[in-house]
């Protein structure tokens, strides 16, 4: 009995201790000059591997803007992190935790980090009006920000990613023209997100008349000698493989086995890391993958952080070898959309800390053109970017990279863009499918009137 | 007064009168825990406590019961605790999107049958095996049904991304989709649950399991039907964690797909009445509240203690390493679960002079269901 009192009062005493921290940490005063900018990071649990260049990449940015520009218009920004292990309970808690603002800063955007925190904030983001930017993952019918306020899948979708796949195909036959006739396999993790590009492709197929294969591969993906097995059957042209994790390594170990030859397999968006082709050893070189995200460290503005943050100590990257990696400069593009978005809203609400109501306006009035990336050191690194009310998408493109065995090297004319106008209506339809089952009325869209 | 006079004076005026006022007095801290729960909290509480704090802790809660209930109260061992709550979810879900004029708490339900209907098939290998080959063959539901809602896109009505989301919530015009009324929504489901639950526990039916449980042989010798018992425990938990699903997907998230009832939480729910407390209603809110909750405290705390000052990854580390040894620790104290421990504490504490018999009635959880 008297131990349990102890330890009631043991217990006691620690909550206290707790509770006093909580209390006696004080609100810095002029923090309200200052931007805040929550950041939900994943550093342990399955992904930690992906997470940690890629919120280096965000983390390093943020220090650029505010160590060397001193800020957006004068406007520091500052931040905390808040676990979510890429799991959608913690991710939604941070999201609560953080949302409210900080120091009298609001939050002007929120990345969210993992499609099943994204699909559960869909709607509270609206409730809250707090913009989420999801590049490369989350609902695809959120390119239709009349139906999906506060969602913006910028950049590159699944269905652009598929398209932009297909033109790459393309562009090595010589013309869309060449692609009839064409088999083209897709190899792909069996889930939700595997799943989304199959509705594209089948578009595609249709249009340009090659044949659309779809192979699905069970998560988690460590054995896949029936799939390509199939494939060594089917010999199909090309193989688009859209993977997650310990899947991509495995196909690509898997292809040289049954003897595909692994430069005509293109890696989709996470499946064209270097994370996933270096487990595959030799056998990866050649290995193709299309991504919005270019690797390399030889951008503008890459070559300034190095010389102002990284060479002075201050990135938040443990290893350095990742510096200009795939995740590192996804990290980086984030950053420079939600920075730049801050800044137009800036210009139309005044050089201050924003809301999330302030954010969209400032994402859906982004117009990051050639000249503006040139201002910034993106050229190359971002693709030219404009967003509306009724496209929260924007880019749609994506460049091809090459693995040599060491690095990634870009082999693609360019960004090779998406046939987004043929996909959009297909997109605008579901959406309305969506506002209809959902009962929401579109807003409307200034631009059209 | 002293309380033998109490109960002396009591037995002269009525009989009955005594045990009335036991049983009040017993049901006082539950009945102040309700009023607290649907009084204060919704006056006081903020966004923040009902989406990430309350909504999840009771819905696992939730769920932690339909599991006890059949692994706790009838000793059938089932990883398929996911693939019932996905059930519930979908059914509920397509009952609401195809039979609009069905009221929400109906469908939910309804929603709740149906993955009862499909635990009684899922528990069909129970009556010739148990322990961890009954295991073995619940995970086989569990991988199947996840695969058959991501792979037929009629389920989640050929969503782009095979994911389901809430319809407007509302019970009787009154809409239900801000925070407080999800949390009420959840609350009133759970309590409700909860206390069919307990009476169902101590009924013939809740006795049977627990025979079965014990000893399924000597159970039929004295002519307990073990088919049936087998079989009604599966039906019941199966349609708790169908309706804990169904709250999951709409009261909590909003949207979700099948992953998001994976082997994982049929795990987590598993450790949730384990560190509980098998064979406790209490014993899952305790479990629930420490697997789900104690996270999140730990990483609120350790933010304002080294925010900043630790790298933010080695903290996230530490967090769960403080998480797994905290488990441990208690799993070495109190193997029987928090539940026990909480109920010693209170026993304890209570004045010795109106201790009264000993309330460990409760049938020996020894947890061997293996």
């Amino acid at each position: 009995m008297n131990i349990l009192r102890q330890r009631i009062r043991r217990a006691a005493a620690l909550f206290a201790v707790a509770a006093g921290v909580g209390a006696a940490l004080p609100a810095a005063a002029d923090d309200a000059k200052q931007q805040y900018f929550p950041l939900a990071t994943f550093r342990v649990g399955a992904y930690a591997s992906s997470g940690i260049p890629v919120w280096a990449g965000t983390i390093d940015y943020l220090r650029y803007i505010n160590e060397v520009e001193g800020g957006i218009n004068g406007v520091k920004l500052f931040w905390d992190e808040c676990e979510t292990e890429w799991a959608v309970e913690k991710g939604v808690e941070c999201y609560e935790r953080v949302k409210g603002g900080k120091n009298g800063s609001p939050v002007p955007i929120f990345l969210p980090h993992g499609d099943p925190i994204t699909k559960a904030l869909t709607e509270k983001s609206v409730a809250d009006k707090i913009p989420l930017v999801t590049i490369a993952h989350g609902r695809t019918e959120a390119i239709d920000g009349r139906v999906f306020p506060y969602s913006f899948p910028a950049v590159f979708t699944f269905w652009s990613e598929a398209s932009s796949a297909i033109n790459f195909i393309a562009e090595r036959a010589g013309g869309k023209d060449k692609l009839k006739g064409l088999k083209i396999a897709t190899v792909y993790h069996d889930s939700p997100y595997g799943k989304e590009t199959q509705t594209p492709l089948a578009l595609l197929a249709k249009t340009y008349g090659f044949e659309d294969i779809q192979i699905p591969v069970p998560h988690p993906g460590n054995d896949q000698s029936a799939q390509w097995a199939r494939i060594r059957q089917l010999k199909p042209d090309w193989v688009f493989l859209r993977g997650w994790g310990v899947m991509t390594p495995v196909a690509i170990k898997t292809a040289a086995k049954v003897g595909f030859p692994v430069d005509r397999i293109i890696g989709g968006v996470w499946s064209g890391s270097e994370e996933d082709v270096r487990p595959a050893g030799k056998v990866g070189k050649g290995y193709l993958a299309i991504t919005p995200f270019p690797a390399g460290a030889d951008f503008e503005i890459l070559k300034k952080i190095k010389e102002h943050i990284v060479d002075k100590g201050k990135s938040d990257l443990k290893d350095l070898k990742s510096f200009g990696s795939v995740y590192y400069n996804s990290g980086v593009n984030e950053a420079i959309i939600a920075v730049e978005a801050i800044r137009t809203a800036q210009k139309k609400f005044g050089a201050r800390p924003i809301n999330g109501e302030e954010g969209q306006w400032g994402l859906e009035n982004l117009n990051l053109d050639d000249a503006r990336l040139k201002e910034i050191g993106a050229y190359g690194l971002q693709q030219p970017l404009k967003l509306s009310v009724r496209d929260h998408e924007g880019g749609g493109a994506g460049k091809v990279l090459q693995w040599d065995g060491e690095a990634w090297a870009i082999v693609s004319d360019g960004w090779v863009k998406s046939d987004r106008e043929l996909l959009l209506p297909l997109i605008y339809e579901r959406a309305a499918a969506y506002a209809k089952e959902k009962r929401i009325t579109p807003r409307p869209d200034p631009t059209s009137n | 007064m002293s309380s033998a006079e109490t109960e002396a004076a009591a037995d002269f005026v009525a009989p009955g009168a005594a045990r009335d006022w036991r049983g009040l007095r017993r049901a006082l801290p539950l009945g102040l825990l309700l009023a607290v729960a649907f009084v204060i909290v919704p006056l006081a509480g903020t966004d923040y406590w009902f989406n990430a704090i309350l909504i999840p802790f009771l819905i696992m809660a939730l769920a932690g019961l339909g599991l006890n209930l059949l692994m706790g109260y009838a000793g059938q061992a089932s990883l398929g605790t996911g693939a019932f709550m996905a059930t519930g979810a979908y059914a509920t879900y397509n009952l609401l999107l195809r039979l609009p004029d069905i009221p929400l708490p109906i469908s939910l339900v309804l929603g709740g049958l149906i993955a009862g209907a499909v635990g009684v098939v899922v528990g069909l290998p129970s009556l010739r095996i148990k322990g961890f080959y009954l295991l073995a063959s619940t995970l086989a539901a569990q991988f199947l049904l996840e695969w058959i809602f991501n792979q037929y896109g009629w389920f989640s009505n050929y969503s782009t991304s095979s994911s389901i989301s809430a319809p407007k919530l509302a019970i009787l015009g009154q809409d239900l989709s801000s925070p407080v009324g999800r949390y009420l929504m959840t609350l009133t489901a759970v309590v409700a649950i909860a206390a069919v639950a307990a009476r169902l526990v101590k009924s013939q039916t809740g006795r049977a399991w627990s025979a079965v449980r014990d000893m399924d042989t000597a159970a039929a010798v004295i002519g307990v039907p073990v088919a049936r018992s087998k079989l009604s425990a599966f039906f019941v938990g199966a349609a708790v964690c169908g309706v804990a699903g169904a709250l999951w997907a709409f009261a909590y998230l909003g949207t979700v797909d099948a992953r998001s009832f994976g082997l994982d939480r049929s795990f987590q729910v598993m450790f949730i009445i384990i560190v509980g407390g098998m064979g406790s209603i209490a014993g899952n809110f305790i479990g629930s509240a420490f697997i789900v909750l104690l996270p999140i405290l730990l990483s609120q705390v350790s933010d304002r203690l080294f925010g900043g000052t630790v790298d933010a990854g080695q903290l996230a580390n530490l967090q769960r390493i403080a998480f797994g040894a905290l488990i441990i620790w208690f799993l070495i104290k109190e193997p029987a679960g928090l539940a026990a421990l909480a109920e010693r504490g209170w026993r304890r504490l209570r004045p010795s002079g109106t201790a009264g018999p000993e309330r460990g009635s409760r049938p020996g959880n020894t947890g061997k269901i293996f």
